[in-house]
């Protein structure tokens, strides 16, 4: 448990900072400060057990069905990370709070550092593969936000995002390569892969298990080729440059190695993939490192070569690399930790950190320059530094391996590297700290405590793990190699720093003295290499990113371009291809069902229908013809219904031909009279290819359908219960209002919200541009001089009274004859448009007074009730319940509650129609009003002239 | 009688009605009676959710016409999960239509409520034309919704999406027309159970017909190449709706599930494997285009539209099999992605909200007003759309890419989705860096911009609620995908089964 909490604590103290923001700074600084303590002392409680080599472990089930557990495992190896993350954590808050400008959001920034802060322990602590990614990912997450802290420095963003692109792109291949290893194992758990060695190596998923797994450690590590993203994350402000990107974030490829090491090392895809890396990365970070002016570039490629050498030591998959590499871990935290706090200084000192610029340090910064000299003097490997033994652990371990047959490369390049590290070490301390002081530097002031102490520190404790080697570095080193080996039996170590006249010793002097010449001479041949040694990555790494947003947009725009018939035609194709691919296996066959012999009257109709569809396409530039045709074909359509004996379905067609057929023409006023062409001539010869063959393939379709028998017995089931069940002989409405009345009832909402649709489209369009272009309307279209006519008005106030009464009718006889409530609210509808038509809207609103929208609202309550009522009495909803009444006068009756229904949607319908006629002839009556304006202003200039 | 299922139904369907009536005129009792209506439906959906839970399959015979003469109203567990889903967003949608979408035009709140009735109700039809019926509710609804607030791109784009669907209605209703000629059935379970008596003769039409409905539920769900529709829809449209639109599409892939699981499942020889086996290689393109889209995008609105085309993508990937684990993973990533969708999209609204002249253009050249929880919300909607740790967003990925792992796609699978992974990590740290750092801040205190005060309040309440469940996803996922991989269970078995 207490293992969860050192997790734990720094999370939850994320909250601190951000929340005492306006407490003030020391206040958010102490909160932090306190928690990175309380984590450290709570990890530093476990280190007497784990050194006797104990583990700790914990583990919460947290999605067992993919593996992940949330476990945690604290043995040599972790502890020795968190332990550098958490101890170094507490120096770099000390140093950001002195750090930062007053201005600066401290909250912010410390919330950010804790939430990192948490998830590199996660990431040391992790015992499950999975939940690692977790913490993984998270530091991808907060680096980025540390990155971009400085939001309003371009390179901090763009350092920002390239530091996150690469990192977590890597972190996906890890997620690729953990899942892989977790299933080739069986296990997600870390501790229990090193059992499983032998198997996991030998499975066919090794290898690409293992490549992605190194991915996902290389971009994290900055090895190459992703190395570059490094460098540009130095926009971060000093101390997130520090503690991400030099003492623990990197590290936590080089980690993730070390603690896979006893699981896939030892192959040759694990050498030639690790050690070869690691060895251009060593060879390519020291050598660029010379090149850079801009002390925190030299620094980030000098970091990038320690991780090289970290890697490819790793790669070698010898103990004496596994050793070598984990003492370096321990020096390198603290050398380059304290180089970076070092440079902070000097650019928060002297505003520069230019190695053109700057100069003389030494008398402004003496104590900065002695913690410079001895940061740089391990960097380079000089004795008695930590660093000093590593380098030589390292020279040892290389030379006893051969790469490709080639004993000696390896060991070459490390001392080729080396002397590099030497030079632009020298160069770090001669360009900044000697000669003459820049011009601008006098202005220069000593630093804070705050500043100095934890570089002091740093580097105090790199000289202290060269010259106190065997009772402070061999303890910690033992512990950690026991955890990483993953096993009790790991060699007893011992670190001397000398071990006599050998191979390393002699490879260190020769890098020392060729390191001075390089630094020496250095002015007079750097223009000659400068340009072409800096491989820009990060310029590939843009020209990358904008290819690849062009050819995104490319691709978008070529898909997404905007065309509806492109959209329909992707459409059409694709449910041709896969009808016609879902038919092809068994084929259409034509069924047995004996043809009708053709007669005079059929033949007239479907030719009538075929030219009126012919012709609604051949006219459909001229708006008013094509609808009048396509009415026709509807009109036809309803005539072959009665035809065929469907008198109900007849009588719907016809009235809902009417309706819209007025409707459509109310807008079409309001639309350009024709169409202009839009398509080229091979684009409508696709089109006509294409509805072709929809219309071939319906064809085939209906034609097989109507010529074989399906099976019968639901329409035999609704006939048969039609009467005796549902109480009504038409068994076309009982379906409507009985069998499917839910149908029916979601049918009305469509309705409804057509209505609601229209209302609120044309309710737009009396504001804004729409209402504009109404407010300048003039008639484009001959009208008549006789507004209403005299004849057309008395007869159709006459007829109102009888088509009401028509659709009453209607409506009542419906359960039994062709009827109901749709077809009776159509008429009624008619017989209302008709008044509005003729009469004017004015005279007819000022007469027929109704709220269309409360005609819909208590349609639906009518309909819905209905529903409710036999829910009350216990049945489910829209149970019908009818009665046969023998009346006097009327004589006998059926009353059914469908009745009550049906009533709704009658007014639903009614409602609905009249509402968007009277919304279009509100549009038509404020243009009516412009164009009367206009004419009289017209008439008026006349007279005037 | 058990009534409950009617509920999530007839809320809406009353509510509805009662806004058309006395809402118009009063803003606040229409906002009063929307949020009530929104509140009891999530109400019910937990009873429902509840009942389904406990194991029970709940068949509601309308109109008391005996299965399969009637139709049927159907609630297992995958339905209560979806209406339970529905609900939260639904709620949401109308708190955060509040702070002002809901002036932009007229009648917003009924037609957001009958887009919750087409919702509802396409999760618990149990009958292929009833499902028809729900999908018009649902289409006609969110044309609607799609259009409110007007504006020449709005309703260029609005009109388009209706065209494209109605071609898919008429689709629909010539699938249907195809099933019943072979079968003379409509109820769903009754459809599986006359499939294997199809003859031989009628195999073409019924291969047809299947193939034809299929088609259509890609449609709904904007699966490669009938997505033509989304892209353009989703940026247009108010972006607090599109989070409700984000449950929309799902009903999509959520028709296709049931379909498989009541109609087609067991019954493969009966028909062309033609008319199930495009979905996964579509899904891939879709995922594809998606992600193209997002790096491409030049609007915040754009960009989540078309992250939410690359997971509509992903879910077609994981349904396509119709392989028990799979659809496990998908389920899960089903509400992972809606609810991340929906908490991208109430980002949208409150950049647009704060940004007027220039929207969500993701150009830095107009400040905002004092934006920082926008920022944080920013930052967590996109880990949890791009699918980072420590969201469900990273657990969805994981049980994806899990169940992936024996399958002939395997390769396939996992390189698109963590390649097109890698696409939206460019595409999302692109806008969050030019809009949330590189653009300069406005201070509150020098006065609100033109246009008055900027009502964001409910905004953030939701994308607070959002994050809240989305970390709640992800702490319990494994309960969560407990439940899920049940559920998926009851929902194949449910045609094992002998007629009950």
């Amino acid at each position: 448990m207490r293992l969860m909490l050192i997790i734990a604590i720094p999370f939850f103290g994320a909250l601190l900072p951000m929340l005492l923001a306006r407490a003030g700074r020391r206040a958010c600084a102490i909160a932090t400060g306190l928690s990175t303590l309380m984590a450290l002392v709570l990890l530093l409680s476990h280190a007497p057990v784990i050194s006797a080599g104990q583990a700790f472990a914990v583990s919460h089930q947290w999605v067992p069905q993919v593996g992940m557990d949330l476990a945690l495992r604290l043995d040599g190896l972790g502890l020795l990370m968190a332990g550098l993350i958490l101890g170094i954590g507490l120096l770099i808050v000390i140093y950001a709070y002195h750090y930062l400008g007053k201005d600066e959001s401290l909250g912010a920034f410390f919330t950010y550092l804790l939430l990192f802060q948490g998830s590199m322990v996660g990431i040391a602590l992790a015992d499950n593969l999975l939940s690692l990614l977790v913490f993984w990912e998270g530091t991808s997450l907060a680096s980025f936000l540390l990155i971009g802290f400085w939001r309003h420095l371009t390179e901090g963003r763009q350092g920002a995002r390239m530091a996150l692109i690469v990192t977590g792109g890597g972190g996906l291949a890890l997620i690729a390569g953990m899942l892989l290893l977790g299933d080739i194992a069986g296990t997600m758990t870390i501790s229990e892969l090193t059992a499983r060695r032998e198997a996991i190596q030998q499975s066919s998923r090794y290898p690409l298990a293992l490549l992605l797994i190194a991915v996902g450690c290389f971009t994290k590590s900055a090895q190459f080729p992703f190395h570059f993203w490094l460098p540009q994350a130095m926009a971060a402000p000093t101390p997130v440059s520090a503690y991400l990107h030099s003492a623990t974030m990197v590290k936590a490829g080089v980690f993730l190695l070390a603690r896979l090491w006893p699981v896939l090392s030892g192959t040759e895809w694990w050498f030639y993939t690790i050690a070869s890396m690691g060895a251009v990365t060593f060879l390519l970070g020291s050598v660029v490192a010379l090149f850079k002016d801009d002390l925190k570039a030299l620094l980030a490629y000098s970091t990038i070569s320690h991780l090289g050498l970290m890697t490819m030591l790793l790669g070698l998959g010898t103990e004496a690399g596994l050793i070598a590499t984990l003492l370096h871990l321990l020096n390198h935290a603290a050398f380059k930790g304290a180089l970076f706090l070092t440079v902070g200084i000097i650019d928060h000192e002297t505003g520069s950190r230019d190695l053109r610029n700057l100069g003389g340090l030494w008398r402004i910064l003496p104590i900065t320059g002695a913690i410079a000299l001895l940061g740089l003097a391990a960097n380079a490997g000089l004795p008695p530094l930590g660093g000093f033994l590593s380098k030589e652990m390292m020279l040892e371990a290389v030379s006893q391996v051969s790469w490709w047959g080639q004993p000696h490369l390896l060991t070459a390049i490390a001392a080729i590297a080396g002397t590099f590290a030497v030079a632009y070490s020298a160069r770090f301390f001669a360009g900044a700290f000697l000669g003459e002081p820049g011009a601008d530097l006098e202005t220069a002031h000593g630093p804070s405590w705050g500043l100095v102490g934890p570089a002091a520190l740093l580097v105090v404790s790199a000289l202290a793990f060269g010259v106190f080697a065997q009772p402070l570095a061999e303890p910690i080193l033992q512990t950690a190699v026991r955890g990483a080996m993953g096993n009790g039996d790991a060699p007893t170590i011992h670190l001397k720093l000398w071990h006599g006249v050998n191979l390393p010793l002699i490879l260190s002097g020769v890098a020392i003295l060729g390191g001075g010449i390089l630094a020496g001479t250095f002015d007079g041949w750097r223009s000659l290499l400068k340009r072409r040694l800096a491989i820009e990555g990060q310029r590939v790494f843009r020209a990358c990113e904008w290819q690849l947003v062009s050819v995104s947009r490319h691709v978008t725009e070529r898909f997404h371009g905007g065309s509806l018939a492109n959209y329909l035609t992707w459409f059409l194709v694709g449910v041709l291809a896969l009808g016609g691919l879902s038919v092809w296996p068994s084929g259409l066959r034509s069924g047995d069902r004996q043809l009708l012999p053709i007669n005079v009257l059929a033949l007239l109709l479907i030719t009538c229908l075929a030219a009126a569809c012919l012709m609604t396409i051949l006219l459909h530039r001229r708006r008013l013809l094509s609808v009048l045709m396509a009415n026709v074909v509807g009109l036809i359509t309803s005539i072959g219904f009665i035809y065929f004996s469907a008198p109900d379905l007849a009588l719907t067609q016809i009235s809902v031909e009417v309706v819209t057929l007025i409707l459509i023409l109310l807008a079409l006023y309001f639309l350009p009279k024709e169409t202009v062409a839009e398509a080229s001539p091979i684009q409508r010869w696709r089109d006509a290819a294409l509805a072709g063959l929809c219309g071939a393939a319906m064809f085939a379709l209906t034609w097989v359908v109507l010529s074989s028998d399906g099976p019968t017995d639901l329409a035999n089931y609704l006939i048969e219960q039609s009467k005796p069940a549902g109480g009504g002989s038409n068994v076309v409405n009982v379906i409507l209002v009985d069998f499917r009345g839910f149908d029916t009832f979601n049918e009305i909402m469509v309705l409804a919200i057509s209505a609601l649709i229209i209302y609120a489209l044309l309710d737009g369009a009396m504001h804004g541009a729409a209402a504009d272009k109404l407010d300048h309307w003039e008639h484009d279209i001959p009208r008549s001089p006789e507004k209403h006519p005299a004849m057309f008005i008395s007869f159709t106030r006459a007829l109102l009274p009888l088509a009401l009464l028509v659709g009453v009718y209607m409506f009542l006889r419906g359960h039994n004859q062709p009827g109901g409530g749709f077809v009776a609210g159509l008429v009624v509808t008619i017989a209302l448009i008709v008044q509005y038509m003729v009469s004017g809207y004015q005279w007819a609103a000022e007469r027929i007074s109704i709220d269309y929208h409360s005609w819909i609202g208590w349609g639906i309550l009518l309909a819905a009730g209905t529903g409710v009522a036999s829910m009350i009495l216990g049945y489910p909803f829209l149970t019908n319940a009818h009665e046969h009444f023998d009346l006097p006068y009327l004589g006998s009756l059926d009353i059914s509650s469908a009745l009550v229904f049906d009533l709704g949607v009658l007014m639903t319908v009614v409602g609905a129609v009249m509402l968007a006629l009277a919304n279009l002839s509100r549009l038509g009556r404020r243009a009516e009003r412009a164009a009367q304006k206009a004419a009289e202003a017209a008439k008026l200039l006349d007279r005037g002239e | 009688m058990n009534h409950w299922i009617m509920f999530p139904l007839l809320i809406p369907a009353v509510v509805a009605p009662l806004l058309i009536l006395t809402g118009r005129y009063d803003e606040v009792l229409s906002r009063v009676f929307s949020v009530g209506g929104m509140v009891l439906q999530l109400l019910v959906a937990i009873v429902l959710a509840v009942q389904a839970f406990g194991g029970e399959i709940v068949r509601y015979e309308l109109g008391n016409w005996p299965e399969p003469y009637g139709i049927v109203l159907v609630l297992d567990r995958l339905a209560a999960t979806m209406l339970l889903m529905a609900a939260v967003i639904g709620l949401l949608v109308a708190l955060v239509s509040i702070d002002n979408q809901d002036e932009q035009g007229r009648h917003f709140h009924p037609l957001l409520l009958l887009q919750m009735l087409g919702l509802n109700g396409a999760f618990i039809a149990g009958d292929l034309f009833n499902l028809f019926v729900f999908f018009e509710v649902m289409l006609i609804a969110a044309y609607g919704l799609a259009s409110h607030g007007g504006g020449r791109g709005r309703l260029a784009a609005s009109f388009q999406f209706v065209a494209i669907n109605l071609l898919g209605s008429t689709l629909f209703l010539i699938g249907i027309g195809l099933l019943y000629a072979v079968t003379g059935e409509l109820n769903l379970r009754e459809l599986g159970q006359r499939l294997p008596a199809v003859s031989e003769a009628q195999r073409g039409l019924l291969s047809c017909g299947i193939a034809v409905v299929v088609t259509v539920f890609a449609l709904k769900s904007a699966v490669f190449p009938f997505h033509f529709w989304l892209p353009a829809t989703y940026s247009r449209s108010a972006p607090v709706i599109v989070a409700l639109f984000g449950v929309t599409t799902k009903v999509g892939i959520y028709s296709l599930l049931r379909f498989y699981a009541s109609v087609l499942a067991g019954n493969e020889a009966c028909f062309s494997p033609w008319a199930l086996s495009w979905v996964f290689p579509a899904g891939i393109v879709t995922v594809v285009l998606g992600a193209l889209g997002v790096v491409a995008a030049r609007g915040l609105g754009a960009m989540a539209s078309f992250a939410m085309l690359s997971s509509g993508g992903v879910l077609a990937m994981c349904v396509a099999g119709f392989e028990p684990e799979r659809i496990g993973a998908g389920l899960f990533y089903l509400v992972h992605s809606t609810i991340a969708g929906a908490c991208l999209f109430f980002v949208v609204e409150g950049v647009i909200r704060r940004r007027h002249d220039v929207g969500d253009a993701l150009s830095s050249s107009r400040p905002f007003v004092r934006h920082g929880l926008l920022g944080a919300g920013f930052l967590v909607a996109a880990i949890a759309v791009v699918g980072m740790p420590p969201l469900s967003g990273f657990v969805g990925k994981l049980l994806v890419l899990d169940s992936f792992k024996d399958s002939p796609w395997h390769a396939a699978s996992w390189s698109t989705i963590l390649g097109t992974s890698l696409l939206g990590l460019v595409g999302f740290a692109r806008a969050g860096s030019v809009l949330f750092w590189k653009t300069p801040l406005l201070d509150v205190d020098s006065g609100p911009p033109e246009g008055g005060r900027i009502h964001t309040v409910m905004t953030f309440i939701a994308i607070g609620i959002l994050v809240a469940v989305l970390a709640m996803m992800a702490i319990f996922a494994g309960v969560i995908t407990e439940n899920l991989r049940i559920t998926t269970e009851q929902l194949l078995s449910g045609r094992v089964l002998p007629h009950d």
